[in-house]
């Protein structure tokens, strides 16, 4: 092969203004810009969407807590799970995938680098649309509030006779905005896995990250198309006259949730299975070791897409559906243990036997295999549809998601930052800020997520502003609350990491992990349209096959 | 007589400033509770809760196993394959996959998952395909925006907030079925110590079943996002004596217990707004939109158990129901605290 890393960097840009610079960055349909452009934009909403956590958790922190009035906490937790969810995870996955994927298939751009940058801008209004409603939503009544219908907006609260002003509109537009480009990106993703790989390359010796992010993308066109519909259809609803979700006048309530969790839990998947990706990436390269099992890995992902599309009604075990249907539903939930139980323990076999460094990333990605593996327990739990009419809509349901979220998706996605911002900034972070992140992050996540699970099973629903004392409640929204304030030490030590070792970190070099994949090969950051000359693969890891010529990978795969 | 109202109206005004400044003081005692919390799912007090409660301890165990197992694994790997202190700088043995471990780690999870699968559907098909006996209770469950309304169309008695059910005796079961109806938006009914919850949505009749084995108040709330107070949308079941529960019924049949000791009373209630969403029975108030105040004083309660029902709390109630529910859907009627405080002189005739 061929990897000539090319050390040409763009003439000294000091001497041009700021403006031109800016300008360079909103009209740039570079991949890299572009990824990193979604990842500034989903740390910022991260920012505000912790804010709004924090609210709702000071307000809970004691029964009868008059902190903020029960519209505010209603909008607040709106906002939160529609930010979280589309405003953060969503992008700040694409930002990786953008970044990634092209660099690691040895391409140099995307397949459609406008629809790119046109898909980042639609999710940028999208989310900006959402916030506007802070200003805008009632118009001319007076001042304007946020959508409070909760962010899977149930019908018929979304109807106009009881969500009047805009609120509810905003909501929806921006979900219809930004799934244009959601949509978008994932056709680009597609495209460019399937048609831009490097001489040698073929399906099977992709990294994984690359095949994760093709089953990732799939799914977005399953998942957002039938969340788009829905939209339109209550946008019709709301001011043409149509009656799918008026449940007063025959529509039906039911279908809202059809529609919404066959996007929203095919969406778990679209958000986990790069967190997949990352894992599959970080461990082997810090165990010192080939991925174990890598068909295998390939075999189960695709299972988890396919399986994942059948399981939606598990979030509707309570909407009183026919005895049949929730035993068809639990028996697709619990499936899926399978191919994620398999996944489980080919990372733990991909360590065995190797020379762990706990470096950050790796700490990361060891704590995400503890904790996604009890969200995958308490996960069994909720798919068993009886245990589900206790624990659903509880506080259980709450912590067992982010514990998915959090525990499993941002734990490794800091993981992923710790150990590509080498890669996109050209400098180390520091690595003892990075521990200190994940210990303070760590002691935080379980404070808030562990002692969530109690109130869930002490009879505690979710999206209450306030409680009753004298139900076992009090002690254990305290603690949960605390947490809190671990976890906002840790993301500010993060932010704070990020910023120093990007001014100030030592310079990384090429390849400062010692590391396998095609994006390490150059220099860092990667020059404009990523490498000199296109590199010639014959196995997974090609810089494997280049440090040992003695012993390559391709006479084993 | 005269001062009489004076000192309602005065512990009117204690009772809202002490809702306004110490939240805490509207809260009152509930009776003693089970282990840690009265609406624990895990203290089990009627058939459904105690099938569900058999079945999560068994996910339990079998969940626990797994952790013990992978966690195990995980320890032991994270200790054991730690990078040497001093390394000779090789590559540790590259290893491609095993067929025969992955085969291990597929076919053992299946065979955990359908034994879970069975396990779930054998509680699914006991609970939902229960029969319903002849002898059952049936009562109409009503989810508004924020209360509750009963009906139990074949004893001809409606009443809202607090259920009345009679106790079931596991030898000669008197379930009480429910169905579950919903005037507006999504709600959800949770009483976790009878049962799992079951919806209320509109245009979609639910139904689900309990069968209390002792007499006692339940706690319990709604479960599903309805709105601005979905928070205090409380439930109460009362689970009765069979003799307490005939004679609930019989006196929750009769109409109204009307007498002058409060006509002024009477007489703005009957000329306000209040009777186009009250009903009365045997008076021209006749509203369905709130709950029904034939026997409002055999009610602890008021607004959906978020305060208990005393004449302050009335008053206060009539005067300003944001103070205990913002944003609820009863207005203020613009009442004085004199007229506010007749009125509820004239409700806390209606036992
Ligand atoms: C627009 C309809 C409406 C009007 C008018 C109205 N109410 Fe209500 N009322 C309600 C609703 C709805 C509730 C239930 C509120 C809740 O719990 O969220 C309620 C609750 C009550 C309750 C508590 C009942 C219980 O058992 O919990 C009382 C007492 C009451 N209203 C009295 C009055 C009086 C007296 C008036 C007239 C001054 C009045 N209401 C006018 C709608 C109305
Ligand atoms: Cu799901
Ligand atoms: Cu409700």
């Amino acid at each position: 092969m061929s990897t000539e890393s090319i050390a040409w960097r763009a003439p000294q840009a000091a001497a041009r203004p700021l403006v031109d610079k800016l300008h360079e960055w909103v009209t740039t349909v570079d991949h890299k810009r572009l990824g990193i452009l979604y990842i500034t934009y989903a740390l910022f909403f991260l920012i505000i969407g912790g804010i709004e956590a924090t609210v709702l958790r000071i307000q809970l922190i004691r029964p009868h807590n008059h902190f903020v009035p029960p519209q505010v906490f209603n909008r607040m937790f709106t906002m939160h799970g529609t930010t979280m969810i589309f405003f953060v995870a969503m992008p700040v996955l694409f930002g990786f995938a953008n970044y990634l994927v092209p660099l690691m298939i040895g391409a140099r751009d995307m397949a459609f680098p406008r629809l790119n940058a046109f898909s980042f801008w639609m999710t940028a209004f999208g989310g900006l649309l959402l916030y506007f409603s802070l200003l805008g939503a009632n118009g001319l009544y007076g001042a304007g509030n946020a959508p409070d219908v909760g962010w899977f907006a149930y019908a018929p609260l979304t109807s106009l006779a009881f969500s009047p002003g805009h609120s509810t509109d905003y909501w929806t537009l921006s979900l219809l905005v930004s799934g244009f480009g959601s949509i978008g990106t994932a056709i680009n993703i597609i495209a460019t896995i399937l048609c831009m790989r490097c001489p040698g390359m073929t399906l099977e010796k992709m990294p994984l990250l690359a095949w994760l992010n093709l089953v990732m993308a799939g799914l977005v066109i399953l998942a957002v198309s039938p969340l788009t519909a829905a939209q339109i259809m209550l946008l019709i609803d709301r001011y043409l006259g149509g009656h799918f979700f008026d449940t007063q006048a025959g529509g039906s309530a039911v279908m809202w949730m059809h529609f919404f969790w066959v996007f929203g839990h095919p969406e778990v998947y679209v958000l986990v299975i790069p967190a997949f990706a990352f894992a599959s990436e970080i461990i082997p390269v810090f165990s010192r070791k080939a991925i174990f099992g890598y068909p295998v890995m390939v075999a189960a992902t695709i299972c988890i897409g396919f399986i994942g599309m059948s399981v939606w009604a598990h979030h509707m075990f309570t909407v009183g559906m026919s005895s049949s249907a929730n035993t068809f539903f639990v028996l697709s939930t619990m499936a899926i243990a399978v191919p994620t139980g398999i996944k489980i323990f080919n990372w733990l076999a991909t360590m065995w036997g190797g020379q762990i460094d706990f470096k950050t990333p790796m700490l990361f990605c060891v704590a995400f295999l503890f904790q996604f593996l009890i969200a995958g327990l308490t996960g069994i739990m909720l798919g068993s549809a009886p245990f589900d009419w206790q624990l659903g809509n509880s506080y259980f349901v709450v912590a067992h998601f982010h514990y998915v979220i959090v525990g499993g998706i941002l734990f490794t996605l800091f993981g992923a930052f710790y150990y590509w911002f080498p890669k996109m900034s050209g400098r180390m972070y520091n690595e003892k800020l990075g521990r200190l992140h994940f210990w303070l992050f760590i002691i935080g996540f379980h404070l808030t997520f562990d002692f969530m699970h109690i109130p869930g099973i002490l009879g505690m629903p979710r999206r209450i502003y306030t409680y009753e004392p004298g139900r076992g409640w009090d002690v254990w929204n305290l603690i949960v609350t605390i947490g809190v304030v671990f976890q906002a030490a840790g993301v500010l030590v993060f932010i704070g990491n990020l910023l120093w070792s990007y001014f100030r970190g030592e310079l990384a070099g090429s390849d400062p992990w010692d590391a396998w994949t095609l994006e390490w090969s150059t220099s860092s950051p990667p020059p404009a349209y990523n490498f000199g000359s296109i590199p010639t693969v014959r196995s997974r890891r090609p810089l494997w096959d280049l440090k040992h010529p003695d012993d390559p990978d391709w006479k084993y795969e | 007589m005269s001062n009489r109202p004076k000192g309602i109206v005065m512990r009117a005004l204690k009772s809202m400033l002490a809702v306004l400044w110490f939240p805490a003081a509207s809260a009152f005692a509930e009776p003693e509770h089970p282990f840690l919390s009265p609406t624990n799912i895990f203290a089990p007090a009627s058939t459904p809760a105690y099938s569900i409660f058999d079945l999560s301890l068994f996910v339990l165990e079998v969940t626990a196993a797994i952790f013990l197992v992978v966690f195990s694994l995980l320890a032991y790997v994270v200790v054991k394959f730690r990078k040497k202190a001093v390394s000779d700088g090789r590559e540790p043995a590259q290893v491609y996959g095993s067929t025969q471990l992955e085969l291990a780690w597929t076919v053992i999870p299946i065979l955990i998952v359908v034994t879970l699968f069975l396990a779930a559907a054998r509680v699914i098909a006991s609970i939902q395909n229960a029969a319903r006996p002849s002898n059952a209770i049936e009562v109409t469950v009503i989810g508004h925006q924020f209360w509750w309304e009963y009906r139990y169309p074949s004893l001809k008695v409606v009443t809202a907030n607090e259920l009345h059910v009679p106790v079931s005796d596991p030898a000669h079961p008197t379930p009480t079925f429910l169905t579950l109806l919903s005037a507006d938006t999504d709600h959800s009914f949770w009483v976790p110590r009878l049962a799992g919850k079951t919806d209320l949505i509109p245009n979609h009749p639910n139904s689900m079943w309990i069968d209390p084995h002792e007499t006692g108040l339940y706690l319990g709330q709604c479960a599903q996002y309805c709105g601005t107070q979905h928070a205090k949308m409380l439930l109460r079941v009362y689970v009765d004596s069979r003799d307490d529960f005939d004679r609930w019924i019989q006196e929750q049949r009769q109409p109204a217990h009307l007498s002058d000791v409060a006509s002024q009373g009477r007489h703005i209630f009957e000329i306000t707004a209040c009777i186009n969403c009250h009903a009365v029975a045997g008076t021209v108030a006749n509203g369905r939109f709130g709950p029904d105040l034939t026997h409002l004083m055999s009610r602890q309660t008021i607004a959906s158990g978020v305060a208990k029902n005393t004449i302050g709390n009335l008053i206060a109630w009539i005067y300003k129901p944001d103070v205990f529910k913002p944003g609820c859907e009863m207005p203020s009627m613009g009442l004085s605290v004199q007229q506010s405080a007749a009125v509820a002189a004239y409700l806390v005739t209606l036992r």
